[in-house]
């Protein structure tokens, strides 16, 4: 990929991490790192984001509100996991109110790890997201059905 | 008036930066009660002492919180240590009181941002964050993390700070305190920031004290609480420095004491760098907390007082490890101070106890 076609939007959902990742996440759209000079913005509407952003890993109380996001995003759409947490679990995989990563709840196309994320980490994630995003797209204008699971990351 | 409707307000919503769920009650644009959920970040943590031995557990303590990471080490260390009756030296706790002030200074500065994005003040919330970005070089500098640094373990501290990197230190931090006025200035002075703090959110002294409030939230409505006051573990080096406190109990004056607050935390850094004795950084930690030994401890986090209890079983494993977190302890008081206020006001108000929900749920 060598340029982006759009500037994504994401929005960020924090699961149920520790707010290290959150606030990377933060940090990597505030000056300093300064994703939003791409014209990458962070919504808090489902239906307006390309990317979901996701720290922590689920539980029982916060499963469907991970799935209720997802559902309501509209295609074609990425989701990121941020964070060890949001891959599996990390530190805290044998917890009992922790399910595991938040692949237990969506299908995840980007897994970034690190505790905390740096926002190094999470930029270059994104940019990953967006060549996911973009074949998607591109499926997507030839009427091809979104793919539905996508195992694995980049 | 009309007829009572319930609004629900998160777990995900632009303001909140974290997952708290409010059912907000409102009658037309007033918020006659709010009632909180919790549970959307519970772990569990305080059962993973049964297979983390107590060094281990120094790094599952420290990611309760990644705002309030270091305070958690340190009040955990600091606990285990009462538990085995270790004696650190003297320069581990001055690093330890260096390193947890600065992360007073990052935590208040990255509210502040957040405060202003509340209130709609994006360019504010830019230069905040901004101005955190060269406290979190300062930690990456010293401790190798930005938000998760891994440097206190039971005995001491893992590294070093070097006299040339404490030279370098007081030079960026001068430097941000430079800025840090100009940014102070425009939150404590702007009429667009008064507008939307002055009046908004009251809680009265006596409620204060009745709600078991503390923090920066408690000094807001003019109670003189601060754990460092005990001048404990490293702070009995410092010359003494008064509370801040507001007294009009509003969103203006917890911004104030705040933003007071760094200035101050600054000011103890510096004094603790200059005063800063040479020796070792640790001591050697050998056998288990002892059978029944029970320890507890209080810490001044940036939210407010951290209550810190352990019991041992003679293994390495501790028996119970509890943890009383400042929001958990302010939550009363945020629900308190939304009743009566306008809807539109109510991130404002949710935002000004500082809440931090991984802490309260953990």
């Amino acid at each position: 990929m060598t340029y982006a076609t759009k500037s994504p939007w994401v929005i960020h959902y924090d699961a149920s991490s520790c707010n290290g990742c959150d606030i990377e996440v933060l940090a990597a759209l505030c000056p300093g790192y300064d994703v939003e000079r791409f014209g990458i913005i962070n919504t808090g509407n489902p239906k307006h984001a390309d990317i979901f952003l996701v720290t922590g890993s689920v539980n029982e109380r916060n499963i469907h509100v991970v799935k209720e996001i997802y559902d309501q995003m509209l295609e074609p759409k990425v989701v990121v996991a941020c964070g060890i947490c949001a891959c599996s679990g990390g530190i805290f995989h044998d917890c009992y109110n922790v399910i595991g990563g938040v692949d237990q709840a969506i299908p995840v196309d980007v897994y970034v790890p690190g505790c905390a994320v740096r926002p190094e980490s999470i930029v270059d994630g994104v940019v990953q997201a967006l060549g996911i995003l973009e074949e998607k797209a591109k499926a997507l204008a030839e009427g091809k059905a979104p793919a539905e699971e996508k195992e694995g990351g980049e | 008036m009309g007829k009572a409707t319930v609004i629900p307000f998160g777990p995900q919503h632009p303001v909140l930066p974290e997952p708290l769920h409010l059912d907000l009650v409102v009658e037309d644009e007033k918020v006659v009660e709010a009632i909180p959920q919790i549970g959307f970040v519970h772990r569990g943590l305080e059962k993973l002492v049964e297979t983390r031995d107590y060094n281990q557990f120094v790094y599952v303590v420290e990611r309760i919180c990644g705002i309030c990471a270091f305070g958690h080490s340190m009040g955990y260390a600091e606990t285990v240590e009462s538990l085995m009756g270790i004696e650190i030296p003297d320069r581990a706790k001055m690093l330890r009181v260096i390193w947890h002030e600065l992360s007073r200074v990052h935590s208040h500065i990255l509210w502040m941002g957040l405060a202003a994005d509340a209130f709609g003040f994006e360019s504010l919330f830019m230069h905040c964050w901004r101005l955190r970005e060269r406290v979190l070089d300062l930690f990456e500098a010293t401790t190798g993390g930005r938000v998760i640094f891994s440097v206190v373990k039971v005995g001491g501290v893992v590294r070093d700070i070097d006299d040339d990197q404490l030279k370098r230190f007081v030079d960026v931090l001068e430097g941000i305190k430079d800025e840090y006025r100009q940014i102070c200035d425009v939150f404590l002075t702007d009429r667009s920031v008064k507008n939307r703090t002055v009046g908004v959110g009251v809680i009265s002294h006596d409620d204060a004290l009745a709600l078991s409030m503390v923090g920066p939230f408690v000094r807001a409505s003019g109670v003189k609480q601060d754990v460092r006051l005990l001048r404990k573990a490293g702070y009995d080096m410092l010359d003494g420095f008064e509370t801040i406190t507001a007294s009009d109990g509003d969103c203006y004056a917890r911004a104030k004491v705040r933003a007071l607050e760094v200035l101050q935390s600054i000011d103890i850094i510096e004094e603790m760098i200059r005063k800063l004795v040479p020796g070792e950084i640790a001591v050697a930690v050998k056998g288990n907390p002892a059978d029944g030994a029970e320890a507890c401890n209080v810490l001044e986090q940036p939210r407010g007082e951290c209550y810190y209890y352990a019991r041992g079983n003679g293994s390495k494993n501790l028996e119970r490890m509890r943890i009383r977190t400042p929001t958990s302890q302010n939550l009363a008081g945020m629900t308190t101070a939304l009743a009566g206020c306008d809807l539109a006001d109510v991130n404002m108000i949710v935002l000004t106890i500082d809440p931090c929900i991984s802490c309260t749920e953990r």
